[in-house]
């Protein structure tokens, strides 16, 4: 970028800086907003007299004394039982992420060293089965679900959401194994190890970057899944998605869409935290299949 | 590996996949051509001291024997396809011959769930894909020429509208777009009209459902693209500069083609992704003005009556939608694997 030539012209400059500050108030805004209106009464955040009142709460301090209140969250978290919703999301994220890492591991290392035809045909069922809207699955569960009385239970939610995620799996580990050099299992297998020797001692230790990064996608699958996760849970199952969902089902009465607000603003949190820790591996995945074909 | 080794690696992934993803659309299959059975009704008559009435009854016996037989219900072949509810075809040639011009044509068939919903889906799908691939070549080039250090700030707050949650994301822009709402507020003051309403206006609705598909996938296109300018061949461009070449010429010859590849793959991906929009239409309560296939088996599914059948044909017509866009994606595939080969 040294050379003369590449300089950017001011205007271009000028213009291209407006245009990413124009582009992270688009993206970065919204956020910031609920956030802020999530300490409000309803009355401030959406409000009709005078939108400023949204910024200075006007109201709030009317009703609560101060120009912030908890109120919106003490509703979802303690008085909708939200923390409940919150931990069956966590059980659901971490059973799905640790099955959907254990067998897709094993799959996505098999697909690697492979070389026989049906190794593409069945990436390309995997390819198939990752298109298919996951609505229309559930559209084929509900009945044996009922039959057999497995609806309901977190267990069948998260075996659903593994299989679910296989396909995605697959093909991330399959492209990251393949970036691991055979000669380490084939030279472990000279040294007499099994085929799974070789893959527990040889390429256990060498995997992790691809795992994690494939454990985030998983995670957030599960973590952002609502088709599945609000037609098969029950109430008392369901997870954070599905309950804001049942809070908007509620009369928007006065206080119930603040509580949506506080529980929508809760859910993000954990999602910001992610990304500012894992920026650097959720890019490399989300790049990793586009760049090379 | 050898194949007894590669089978017990790959078995557990692959049922898992058999079980619950290619059982289920086998089962969405055979339940598309199947009602449940109507009740068994008998005719009884009941005498008193004012004579006899007739009265028909539901034979519960009967109809649970009959429901045990018979789980799937009655076959209907094709029939649930073509009823007012999908296909229509009836209803269709009904408007084909009754209606005096092809803009009442459009607007009877329009009124059909199936249709509305198609009109919808195919509306967003090839609006919002082209849009956020070219908002997403924007941001990249922009982000591009950033100062490396402050590029990872921009990174983290691009990535925000993608990895937020579908319904979550819709419903932080919907409480802003709405007529309460600050957005909302400010297009009331700008076009000078306080009653314009999200909720009352339906082609309002279906851009903010668009904008809001634009806002979400556009990043994807961003990361994307991002990646293909590191990897720009600076031979090639730095010889562009000796002949002379524009900025705009450099990026429209050299750059572009270099990411060809990449736009193909982002379009692929979004084509499909977008042509099962479900999310948004929860989130910002869309389903008087905007209904997509998706929508529509969740409908069915979520109601009281449980309308399986319904729910699993649609299903059926959906994957078949899925099955016409992913084709290109299956013949990259193939080239790229006959390629290596």
């Amino acid at each position: 970028m040294s050379s003369s030539a590449r300089q950017a012209p001011v205007s271009l400059k000028v213009a291209s800086t407006l245009f990413i500050v124009f582009w992270l108030v688009l993206a970065a805004f919204p956020f910031f907003w609920t956030l802020w209106g999530s300490f409000k009464v309803e009355l401030d955040f959406f409000s009709i007299a005078d939108w400023t009142n949204a910024i200075t709460g006007k109201l709030t301090e009317e009703t609560h004394g101060s120009t912030f209140t908890g109120a919106g969250y003490y509703g979802a978290w303690v008085q909708e039982e939200f923390w409940r919703a919150a931990l069956n999301t966590g059980i659901v994220c971490v059973f799905v992420v640790v099955t959907s890492l254990t067998i897709g591991t094993l799959g996505g290392y098999a697909l690697s060293r492979s070389n026989y035809n049906y190794v593409f045909w069945l990436l390309i069922a995997a390819l198939i089965f990752r298109a298919m809207p996951q609505i229309t699955l559930v559209s084929g569960y509900l009945p044996p679900f009922f039959a057999w009385n497995l609806w309901g239970y977190l267990p069948t939610a998260i075996i659903v959401l593994v299989a679910i995620n296989q396909p995605f799996t697959l093909w991330m580990l399959h492209s990251f194994f393949k970036k691991i050099p055979i000669d380490l299992d084939e030279s472990a297998k000279v040294d007499g190890c099994t085929q799974f020797q070789a893959f527990r001692y040889v390429i256990i230790p060498v995997m992790w970057p691809g795992v994690i990064t494939t454990g985030l996608f998983s995670f957030l699958l599960a973590y952002n899944d609502f088709a599945v996760t609000t037609m098969l849970l029950n109430e008392q199952n369901r997870t954070m998605v599905p309950k804001i969902a049942a809070f908007l089902g509620t009369t928007y009465t006065e206080g119930n869409v603040m509580f949506a607000v506080a529980a929508v603003v809760s859910a993000t949190a954990p999602l910001f935290l992610l990304v500012m820790l894992f920026q650097r591996q959720i890019v490399s995945g989300l790049t990793a299949g586009a760049v090379k074909g | 590996m050898k194949h007894r080794t590669f089978f017990w690696f790959f078995l557990p992934t692959a049922l898992a996949m058999l079980i619950f993803i290619a059982a289920p659309i086998g089962s969405v299959v055979i339940q598309s051509l199947f009602v449940p059975h109507e009740a068994v009704l008998v005719e009884t008559e009941n005498c008193g001291p004012f004579g006899c009435t007739k009265s028909v009854v539901i034979d519960q016996e009967a109809t649970a024997e009959l429901r045990e037989a018979e789980p799937l219900g009655r076959f209907a072949g094709l029939g649930i396809y073509l009823d007012r509810g999908h296909l229509a075809f009836a209803e269709v040639s009904e408007a084909w011959t009754t209606s005096q011009s092809i803009g009442e044509f459009f607007s009877d068939v329009g009124d059909l769930p199936f249709y509305r919903a198609m009109a919808f889906t195919l509306t967003y799908t090839f609006v919002v894909t082209p849009l956020l691939i070219a908002l997403g070549f924007v941001i990249a080039l922009a982000v591009n020429s950033l100062n490396r250090r402050i590029r990872g700030f921009v990174i983290f707050f691009s990535l925000l509208p993608m990895i937020v949650t579908p319904l979550i994301g819709s419903l932080t822009l919907y409480w802003m777009i709405d007529s309460r709402g600050v957005i909302g507020e400010f297009i009331q003051y700008v076009a000078g009209s306080p009653d314009l309403s999200l909720k009352a206006s339906t082609p309002l609705m279906w851009i903010a459902l668009m904008v809001y598909g634009i806002w979400h996938s556009a990043p994807f296109a961003f990361v994307v693209f991002y990646a293909g300018l590191q990897t720009v061949p600076q031979d090639t461009l730095e010889s562009a500069q000796i002949d002379g070449a524009t900025r705009w010429q450099q990026t429209r010859y050299v750059v572009l083609p270099h990411l060809t590849p990449l736009v193909t793959f982002v379009a692929l991906i979004q084509l499909m992704d977008n042509f099962r929009v479900f999310e948004p239409i929860i989130g910002f309560n869309a389903s008087a003005h905007a209904t997509s296939l998706s929508w529509i088996i969740f409908n069915d599914l979520s109601g009281e009556t449980n309308q399986l059948s319904a729910a699993a044909t649609t299903s059926v017509l959906t994957i078949i939608g899925v099955a016409i866009l992913l084709s290109p994606v299956l013949v990259r595939t193939w080239r790229d694997f006959k390629g290596k080969a």
